[in-house]
């Protein structure tokens, strides 16, 4: 199943996209696709314990089972106001 | 009618518009006995940098998600709090507003606590990050790592609201 990955601010900067999309196996959670990320791009690894996740866009835990067609936000430590 | 209490987008920020949408009340309009506001500029400098200018980057559907779980939140903790808040996104110059925020309560103490735990609860669990521009570089500022479930933080924001 395929779903869409997007990334901000120095994140996105790492990777170079602010959007991807990625096939990942039935049953795999955000936190199995995070670790596919870094395996592919390894400059991001450091963010392994900061970052926040968020699927559709309401923030979710990393044992949360994807679905096709999610979209599953990496956020690194915030810093609004 | 009239502006949204809670919004993130590139226009340039303004009090007035939210005082007046905080003190709309309808019917129970005249109510409120004061109204405690926030604004967020942008400094010239930061941590002995010389800073031109920022740019501000937002997950804005969730950043929106956020204002209304720390709307929601005030509702609790100060049920008589009327909270609008408004973030800007993209470059903002020098002396720009950055996070407009306006707490209308019939006691000054709900709205000047209201007011407070807002700006702390957005600089904990709003998407949203600013890139500084300065003398010589740039870099992604990252602060807090964003969990709305985290009591800890929430009780922070609290106790300093409350101090």
């Amino acid at each position: 199943m395929r779903v869409t990955v997007k990334l901000f601010a120095r994140l996105r900067d790492l990777v170079g996209a602010a959007e991807l999309t990625r096939d990942v196996a039935p049953g795999a959670t955000v936190g199995a696709l995070w670790h596919q990320l870094a395996a592919e791009f390894p400059s991001i690894g450091s963010y392994e314990r900061s970052i926040s996740t968020a699927v559709n866009a309401d923030y979710a835990r990393r044992d949360q089972v994807l679905a096709d067609g999610d979209e599953v936000a990496f956020l690194p430590p915030v810093s609004g106001g | 009618m009239g502006i949204p209490l809670l919004a993130i987008g590139p226009e340039p920020l303004d009090l007035l518009p939210l005082i007046a949408a905080v003190t709309d009340r309808g019917d129970a309009s005249g109510s409120d006995g004061a109204v405690a506001t926030f604004l967020g500029l942008v400094r010239n400098h930061n941590i002995g940098r010389v800073v031109h200018h920022l740019e501000y980057e937002g997950y804005e559907p969730l950043a929106l998600k956020a204002f209304e779980r720390i709307a929601e939140e005030i509702r609790q903790r100060w049920p008589d709090v009327c909270l609008a808040l408004h973030h800007r996104i993209g470059r903002i110059e020098i002396g720009g507003a950055s996070v407009a925020i306006a707490a209308a309560s019939p006691h000054r103490g709900h709205a000047f606590s209201a007011c407070r735990y807002a700006i702390e609860r957005v600089k904990q669990i709003a998407p949203i990050w600013k890139r500084e521009f300065f003398e010589g570089g740039d870099v992604w500022i990252e602060g807090a790592t964003a969990d709305p479930d985290d009591d800890q933080a929430r009780a922070d924001a609290e106790r300093i609201a409350c101090a």
